[in-house]
C-alpha cells in the first residue's frame, strides 16, 4: 500500500484547475472522472457490491445469484462456526448489545478480559491489548511508541494503517524498498545512533500475498538497536506451527517486540490487538489515544473472538487444507496462463495481475457473472500501479469449489481476452 | 567549481535515468510539474540519492522538497550535518 507515498515530493497527480465551482471536493475531481469513465463502459461498480444473503463462509447471494466467495480474508472460515455463534448469542443475552464506553471507563467487561487472556495464550506472550479495529491497533501502537524525534523504518508497501500511525505520531518516516533486507540495513545505519528506532514489518503483504524475510530483517534491526513491530493480520491462524504467523514460521517470534493482529480475518469478527512481552507494555492502556478515546467492542464480538481464537489453537487440519487449496489454485491459475503476484504460493492470498483497470474491471464483472466474487484492487492501494484481482482462500472451500473456481477463471479469462 | 555545483551535477546525473521527456534541468525544475514523476519514480530516485551521498532523506523532508534546487540544498545540509 503506497497511499502516503503520494505526498512525497508532491507528485503530479493533482486534478486540473476548474475555472469555477471549486470547493473542498475539487481535489477528488480526477478520481470522480476516472470512476465515471469506468462506469460509462457499462461495467458494474466493482466497489458497490451488496451481499444480499450470506449462506456460509464461502457462499453468498449477490445480485440474486449464489456466488462463491474468494475475496473475504475469512481464511479459517470461523464466521459460521457453531461454537462461535453460540458464544456470541449468549453474550448478547447476558451482557447486552454494546458497552457504550471506553475500555478505561465503563467499557471493560468480563469478555474483554477473556479475549485478552485467549490472545496471551494463543501467542504465549505476557501482554495483550484489544482495540476496536485492526486499523486502530496499528494507528494507536505506532503513533504512541514513536514520537516526533523517533524514527520509523518501514517497508514502502506497508498498509495504510501503518502510514497513518506514522503520521499521527509525527515520527521521522524512513521507507525502504519492499522486502529488501540490504535497503533496510543501509537506512538503519544512517539513523543517528541515539535516536529511538521502530522497524515496522508485515508478515504477509496483502496485495501480492508475498511473505517477508522476517528472520533476516529482524536480525539487522536488532543489530541496529531498533524495536520491531510485525503486523501479522494476514497470517494469524494459518501460517506457523501454531498459527502465530510468519515470525513463528521463521523461528523469530521471540525477537519481535510487538505483534499486531486483527479479528477481522482468520478470527472471523472485528477488532484488533497488540501482543508483547515488554515489561512496561500495560502503560499503553493509558497513553494510547485510539484505545482510550473510542467505545470498546460489543460483548458479543469479544465473546465470538475469544471462542474463535481458542479453536484456532487446534486448527492444524484446517491449516493443512487451506495450504492445499492455495497451492492448487495457484498452480491451476498459472497453468491457465494468468500472471500471478508470486511465483510460488506463499500465503492464502493469490493475486492475479490484470493488464489495466479497464480489463481488470471487465474480468471482475465476468467472474461475478459466473458466480465468483474476488477483490478488485487498484492504485493507490496496490504497489507499482498494478490492477489486481485478489483471491483469498478459505479453509472451508471444498476441493470441488476450488475446481469450480478454476473453471470460472478460465471462462471469464477467455471471454475478456485476459488469457488466450 | 563549488561543492554545491558538484552536488548539482551529481543530482542531475541521478535524475537522468528517470528524465524520460529529456527536460532541461535548472534550479527551478520541479519534480511534479516539470518532470511529471509519480510516487514510484520518486521512491527509486530518492533511494539513489541517499545511496550516492550516504544520507537519509526522510518522507517528512521529501514533503518539503519541490524543486531540484531545494533538493540540492537539502543534500548539502544533510552532508554537512552527517
Amino acid at each position: 500500500m503506497t497511499e502516503s507515498v503520494a505526498n512525497a515530493m508532491n507528485p503530479a497527480d493533482e486534478a486540473p484547475l476548474a475555472p469555477s465551482g471549486r470547493d473542498l471536493f475539487s481535489k477528488f475531481d480526477a478520481l470522480i472522472a476516472e470512476r465515471d469513465a469506468l462506469l460509462a463502459t457499462g461495467v458494474r461498480n466493482p466497489f458497490g457490491l451488496v451481499m444480499e444473503k450470506v449462506l456460509s463462509p464461502t457462499r453468498a447471494i449477490c445480485n440474486g445469484k449464489e456466488t462463491i466467495l474468494l475475496g473475504t480474508y475469512n481464511y479459517m472460515g470461523m464466521t459460521f462456526d457453531p461454537d462461535v455463534i453460540a458464544a456470541g448469542k449468549q453474550a448478547l443475552d447476558e451482557f447486552g448489545s454494546g458497552t457504550t464506553g471506553s475500555r478505561v471507563l465503563n467499557g471493560t467487561y468480563q469478555g474483554h478480559k477473556e479475549v485478552e487472556a485467549a490472545l496471551r495464550e494463543f501467542y504465549a506472550m505476557d501482554h495483550a491489548m484489544v482495540f476496536s479495529t485492526g486499523y486502530q491497533a496499528n494507528l494507536g501502537v505506532i503513533a504512541t511508541l514513536a514520537g516526533k524525534d523517533d524514527y520509523i523504518i518501514l517497508d514502502i508497501d506497508s498498509h495504510a494503517s501503518i502510514y497513518d500511525g506514522c503520521a499521527m505520531g509525527d515520527a521521522q518516516i524512513v521507507p525502504f524498498r519492499h522486502n529488501d533486507v540490504s535497503a533496510l540495513e543501509k537506512r538503519l545505519a544512517r539513523i543517528p545512533a541515539e535516536a529511538g528506532k521502530l522497524v515496522v514489518l508485515e508478515g504477509v503483504y496483502s496485495m501480492l500475498g508475498d511473505v517477508a524475510p522476517l528472520k533476516e530483517m529482524i536480525a539487522v534491526s536488532k543489530a541496529a538497536g531498533a524495536m520491531v513491530l510485525v503486523d501479522e493480520a494476514h497470517s494469524m491462524g494459518f501460517i506457523g506451527p501454531n498459527g502465530r504467523g510468519v515470525a513463528e514460521e521463521q523461528g523469530v517470534l521471540d525477537d519481535v517486540d510487538f505483534v499486531i493482529g486483527t479479528f477481522s480475518k482468520s478470527v472471523g469478527t472485528v477488532g484488533g490487538f497488540c501482543v508483547s512481552n515488554h515489561p512496561k507494555f500495560e502503560i499503553l492502556r493509558l497513553v494510547c489515544r485510539p484505545y482510550v478515546f473510542t467505545a470498546s467492542l460489543p460483548p458479543s464480538v469479544v465473546a465470538t473472538a475469544a471462542t474463535s481464537i481458542r479453536k484456532l489453537m487446534h486448527g492444524h487440519d484446517k491449516r493443512a487444507h487451506l495450504w492445499e487449496n492455495s497451492k492448487r489454485l495457484h498452480a491451476g491459475l498459472k497453468a491457465l496462463g494468468f500472471r500471478l503476484g508470486t511465483d510460488e504460493p506463499q500465503s492464502a492470498i493469490i493475486a492475479v495481475i490484470m493488464p489495466d483497470l479497464e480489463k481488470g474491471a471487465a474480468m471482475w464483472e465476468a467472474l461475478l457473472g459466473e458466480g465468483l466474487y474476488v477483490n478488485l484492487a487498484r492504485p493507490p492501494a496496490t504497489p507499482a500501479g498494478m490492477t489486481l484481482l485478489r483471491c483469498s482462500l478459505c479453509a472451508e472451500h471444498s476441493d470441488a469449489e476450488v475446481g469450480e473456481i478454476l473453471t470460472m477463471f478460465e471462462t471469464a479469462g477467455r471471454a475478456t481476452g485476459v488469457i488466450g | 567549481m563549488t561543492d554545491r555545483d558538484e552536488t548539482f551535477d551529481k543530482v542531475a546525473k541521478l535524475i537522468a535515468p528517470f528524465n524520460q521527456k529529456g527536460v532541461a534541468l535548472t534550479e527551478a525544475t520541479s519534480f511534479a510539474g516539470d518532470l511529471e514523476w509519480d510516487s514510484l519514480v520518486v521512491m527509486d530516485f530518492v533511494a539513489s540519492v541517499e545511496d550516492e551521498f550516504d544520507i537519509l532523506i526522510t518522507m517528512n523532508m521529501q514533503a518539503e522538497i519541490e524543486t531540484v534546487g531545494q533538493l540540492v540544498d537539502a543534500v548539502e545540509t544533510l552532508r554537512t550535518e552527517g
